[in-house]
């Protein structure tokens, strides 16, 4: 079993690669945000199309608080990440606790105008077009809030049980990229829903 | 300083017993064993997908013909479709992608082994998820039975309306569980190419293989979405009463032809760009002269894959769409011609000059080259829209895209199976039977696929399980039907001389064709670190540079 | 509306000069041995206009083809390894920036070539004002049949559609709008035009001029369902005279006859009226053919069996056994209303 012999050019002198976590978070990123593309151009293409039933205005309300909460935690993960860059992991369990809290105030934010409108204003997502767009992209959204959730929570509960160091800022770096995007996405999903479409 | 890639003893396989041995089969994260799983896997499939177009042009070997009922015919062509798209081309390119990307560019596995793994039996499970539609739910009745509303599963023939039972919701789930797979092994090409590349290797230095897969993983990141989000529409119609595609209720059936079609654009360069790589490294090997035009190579490349995704409804011609939109997308797909063309002229350079040697790989690549030409040339025709009025929906269009898929992409793949099969098995392939599957093969291809192009021209509309007599498409379809059992006898002789090869054929030894990529300095098979030391390399062809130390290929790239 | 511009007359007229033989043996101008539905022998616009456009792609395309080829040939054979070859290497190219340049160039003009053409084509098709003297009807695909109806005239009927020959100096073209009840379907009758399909929730147009008298055969071009491919379509183009005939037929309520009374009761008192219409009775149906001339129909089942009574008596015992899969039910009728209704029935003419 021999092979060719090879014989090895000068070194350069840096050999530097971009990291793998950060190109496959953003690879990740990218791909989700084309499944998210199409059900936003769905609700675009669908208003005014409904032939019955409650329209957007009728119904929505803009969820300013809950948005603002969502969009903060942007900022409290950024913190919870330098914290951990430092070395402060008590800072970061702070920061990191906000950032849960505040997701989960999304969150519950979400169910509550969701109560309302099955409720109160009778729109599902079999109702009209406008439930069927709506519903599916706000919980297409809330669906990746909640896996975010799950992961913050997970890195809570080791961080919790002291298990969580300096050592780990890149891996907590990366999943941040991913809460970032939820973010973004939701910036964009509230300029649809609630301001281009009311 | 020299570096040999010593191997490390290996345990003599025989002597452990078998489970164990299928235990680390099942359980690996090599990238070079997952790409023989995924390899294996489609060439499975390809026997299934295989028989199942049989079936179907044994029933239209002549008109009113009852050899299967209409239910059945509409099934075949379904699965056929599916199967053949999702679980024999994609998991073979990724199969070939996995196991070369790693070692062309000096890496010792790909960024992320696990999700590797993971992706494969994703997609695996999709497979047999598709093919648990014969038995699951109420298959005897037949409600449950394989989906039978194409590969394209246009609505709304896809709602519970038309498409009672579980039949189309098997078709949903399989191809969306798989396509997290495909994402999932994008992902991960994506950062072994920017990230694990050895020292000296700069994006302008790698082997074209590694640019072009770098290029497929982007369109898939890019071209997936669409389809699993409008898979998930279709699944909130047939369940949750959502209005989606639902035409009673002010939805458009329209839209959703966009949705998968802003996917199955691009999907067919996922399928075609890993075949130009393939016919990029073999080329130069077997006519001994460096690639003609790389740079451009690699920009044809580029601009093919952006332009991908705007020339999607071309597949919606006959829509009535407004003129303005099918104007636009005439151009946009006589625009993606330009790059194309391009790199066959490059092609054709690069063996211009040099020493063609006619070895089996090299006789796939140039039949490539002629089919792929043809395959070319009919897309030019069906891209002018008002000629695409006539053609589209007809067979002239299968028999375009069989020639792309068939006479393209399946040729590129013989070609990359016998030049890298040496590599993979440490054995050689018996060159005389691989030249009888070429010949078998080139014969039963033209019977088929050229003559297809006539009952489309003489009017006979696609996806038909029987035909009038009288429309003059009798005999056409007969001499399309004899076709296919010379393609399968090609087939034959193509899995008879692999696993013979593999078990009784001569040592290959690490560089069997005097090539000049990484992958040619280990041993066949490679380690299963593939390299001792990483290399550094200077160049694009860091063996030619050894090979030739005198004029290497740095001095001039 | 016909080929009225100069420059498509002239490059056909070069084109056809030019073109291979077995392009004109498919190209013939009266009756067909190779195909009726042969793309290639147009006996109307917008076909012909296609057609047109279709030898001007053909020959591009055959150029580049010609080229390629031999220089591919030539390639595999005069830089073939020879027998006697000494085993070194052959001079290394890395590219070529003028020779890119070449062939990046010339396609550029070629696809500017093609695309202008193909843009004329699409605007005098799609963008075709409708005369006043138009005939308009509206088709609605069903699975898996034809519906047809003549606003302005009239008549509803079914897969059979009637069209008055266009002389190309006064045309009078056949506009047709389409509609469809359920799933996607596409119209194709090569003959005459390029398809256009019938989408539910959706109005497409399509028109014809045909100059030549005849029937014309095509049928359903987008996969509908189990028996798309019996969903035949049968075009016939009649003299004014003839066609005018037609109309006046169709608009009226067929005569009944007393003879048939027993099968016209049993129609008209079980589910058949849920689904079909007679004018001038009861049965109202709007989900199946109009059956009003029935027996002014040369086929059944959209074209997938011949208008005979023992075919029609076939056909209500047990569609499946013509159309596996169509949408009409075995109607469990005894022998004897069998005959009762197909009697009745073939009055109706």
């Amino acid at each position: 079993m021999s092979a060719t012999p090879m014989t090895m050019p000068e070194r350069e002198p840096t050999w530097e690669l971009p990291s793998r976590g950060h190109v496959a978070m953003y690879a990740l990123i990218v791909a989700e945000a084309a499944i998210f593309i199409i059900f936003v151009v769905a609700y675009l293409f669908y208003l005014g199309k409904s032939l019955t039933g409650p329209t957007p205005k009728d119904v929505l309300e803009v969820p300013i608080f809950y948005t603002i909460c969502l969009l903060s935690s942007s900022i409290t993960i950024h913190f919870a990440v330098g914290a951990l860059r430092q070395g402060s992991v008590g800072s970061f369990k702070a920061w990191w606790f906000a950032t849960v809290a505040l997701g989960a105030a999304f969150l519950y934010g979400t169910g509550h105008e969701w109560h309302r409108l099955i409720y109160q204003d009778g729109l599902t997502i079999s109702t009209n077009l406008f439930g069927t767009t709506y519903y599916s992209l706000i919980g297409l959204h809330g669906f990746h809030v909640v896996v975010g959730l799950i992961c913050l929570s997970t890195v809570m509960a080791f961080a919790l049980r002291g298990d969580l160091g300096q050592q780990h800022t890149y891996r907590i770096d990366v999943l941040s990229l991913y809460w970032h995007f939820v973010d973004a996405v939701w910036i964009v999903v509230f300029t649809v829903v609630y301001i281009i479409g009311r | 300083m020299s570096t040999d890639s010593i191997a490390l003893p290996r345990p003599r396989e025989a002597s452990r017993p078998l489970v164990d041995q299928l235990h680390d089969w099942v359980t690996t994260v090599d990238h070079k064993r997952l790409g023989i799983l995924y390899i294996l896997f489609a060439l499975f499939f390809l026997v299934v997908g295989g028989i199942e177009a049989t079936i179907m042009r044994i029933q239209l070997i002549r008109p009113q013909n009852d050899f299967v009922s209409p239910e059945v015919f509409n099934r075949m062509f379904t699965m056929h479709g599916t199967t053949m798209i999702f679980f024999v081309a994609m998991p073979i390119l990724f199969g070939f992608a996995n196991y070369l990307v790693p070692l062309m560019i000096g890496a010792r596995d790909m960024a992320f082994p696990r999700l590797n793994a993971f992706s494969f039996w994703l997609s695996a499970f999709g497979g047999i998820l598709l093919y648990f539609s014969l038995v699951g739910a109420n298959g005897l009745y037949g409600a449950g039975n394989a989906p039978d509303v194409g590969w394209f599963a246009y609505a709304p023939l896809t709602a519970q309306t038309f498409s009672r039972g579980h039949s189309t919701d098997f078709w949903t789930l399989a191809v969306l569980v798989s396509g997290f797979g495909s994402i999932g092994t994008a992902i991960n090409i994506l950062a072994t190419i920017l990230c694990l590349r050895c020292p000296g290797m700069k994006l302008g230095k790698m082997p074209l293989l590694a640019w072009l897969n770098l290029v497929m993983a982007g369109l898939v990141l890019l071209a997936i979405g669409p389809l699993t989000a409008a898979q998930m529409m279709l699944s909130l119609d047939r369940y949750l009463g959502a209005h989606f595609f639902d035409t009673q209720a002010g939805g458009s059936a329209v839209i959703w032809m966009h949705f998968f079609w802003i996917f199955g654009h691009p999907e067919v360069y996922v399928l075609v760009i890993p075949a130009f790589a393939f016919v990029s490294e073999i080329i130069p090997v077997f006519s001994r002269k460096a690639m003609f035009g790389y740079p451009i190579m690699v920009a044809a490349t580029v601009a093919i894959g952006f332009l991908s995704m705007a020339v999607w409804a071309h597949h919606m011609f006959t829509v009535g769409l407004s003129s303005n939109a099918n104007t636009f997308f005439v151009l946009s797909t006589m625009a993606i011609g330009v790059p194309t063309g391009i790199k066959i002229f490059n092609w054709l350079a690069t063996m211009w000059g040099g020493k063609i040697h006619f070895q089996t790989p090299m006789l796939f690549c140039i039949a490539f080259l002629f089919q792929f030409l043809i395959a070319g040339l009919t897309g030019i025709m069906l891209s002018a829209a008002p000629f695409d009025w006539q053609l589209g929906n007809s067979y002239f269009v299968v028999a375009h895209f069989h020639y792309v898929i068939v006479g393209g992409i399946l040729f590129a793949l013989f070609g990359a199976f016998y030049y890298w099969f040496p590599k993979m098995s440490g054995k050689m392939y018996n060159e005389t039977l691989g030249k009888v599957h070429f010949w078998l093969f080139v014969l039963g291809f033209h019977l088929t696929f050229d003559f297809m192009h006539v009952p489309g021209v003489l009017g006979m509309p696609r996806r038909i399980y029987t035909y009038e007599p009288g429309r003059g498409w009798d005999t056409w379809n007969l001499i399309v039907t004899i076709g296919v059992f010379f393609q399968a006898l090609g087939i034959l002789v193509f899995i008879g001389n692999l696993v013979w090869s593999r078990v009784k054929g001569n040592a290959a030894g690490s560089d069997p064709w005097d090539a000049w990529t990484l992958e040619w300095t280990t041993s066949s098979p490679p380690p299963a670190y593939n390299f001792a030391i990483i290399p550094t390399v200077k160049s694009r062809r860091p063996l030619w540079d050894l090979k030739h130390p005198e004029d290497p290929d740095w001095k001039y790239e | 509306m016909a080929m009225n511009n100069s420059f498509t007359r002239c490059a056909l007229k070069v084109i056809v000069a030019l073109s291979s033989p077995m392009t004109r043996s498919f190209a013939q101008a009266t009756a067909p041995p190779l195909s009726p539905t042969n793309i290639f022998a147009p006996v109307s616009t917008p076909a012909d206009t296609i057609f047109g456009l279709s030898l001007f792609v053909l020959a591009i395309t055959a150029a580049i083809f010609v080229t390629v080829f031999a220089l591919l040939a030539y390639a595999v054979v005069r830089f073939r390894k020879r027998s006697d070859d000494d085993g070194r290497e052959p001079p290394q190219v890395y590219g070529s920036n003028q020779v890119e340049l070449a062939w990046t160039v010339i396609p550029v003009l070629v696809v500017v070539a093609l695309f202008m053409a193909t843009a004329r084509v699409i605007g005098s098709v799609q963008k075709a004002a409708q005369p006043s003297n138009a005939i308009e009807v509206i088709a609605i695909g069903h699975q898996f049949w034809w519906e047809y109806r003549y606003p302005g005239l009239h008549v509803v009927t079914a897969n059979e559609l009637h069209v008055p020959v266009s002389d190309p100096a006064h045309p009078t073209p056949t506009f047709i709008k389409l509609l469809s009840a359920d799933t996607d379907h596409s119209y194709w009758v090569p003959r005459l035009a390029g398809k256009t399909d019938l989408i539910p929730n959706r109005t497409n147009h399509m028109w014809i001029a045909p100059r030549e008298t005849g029937l014309y055969l095509g049928q359903c071009a987008q996969y509908c369902g189990t028996q798309h491919a019996k969903m035949l379509l049968r075009v016939y183009v009649q003299s004014r005279d003839d066609f005018d005939r037609w109309i006046q037929e169709q608009s009226q309520a067929p005569s009944l006859s007393g003879a048939a009374s027993e099968g016209r009761h049993i129609f008209e008192t079980t589910a058949c009226i849920n689904c079909h219409a007679v004018a001038g009775t009861v049965a109202d149906g709007r989900f199946g053919p109009d059956l009003s001339h029935l027996m002014s129909r040369e086929t059944i089942a959209a074209g997938a069996a011949p208008n005979t009574p023992e075919n029609l008596r076939r056909w209500i015992q047990n569609p499946d056994s013509i159309k596996p899969g169509s949408r009409m039910p075995a109607m469990e009728l005894s022998d004897r209303e069998l005959d009762a209704v197909t009697t009745y029935l073939t009055t109706l003419r």
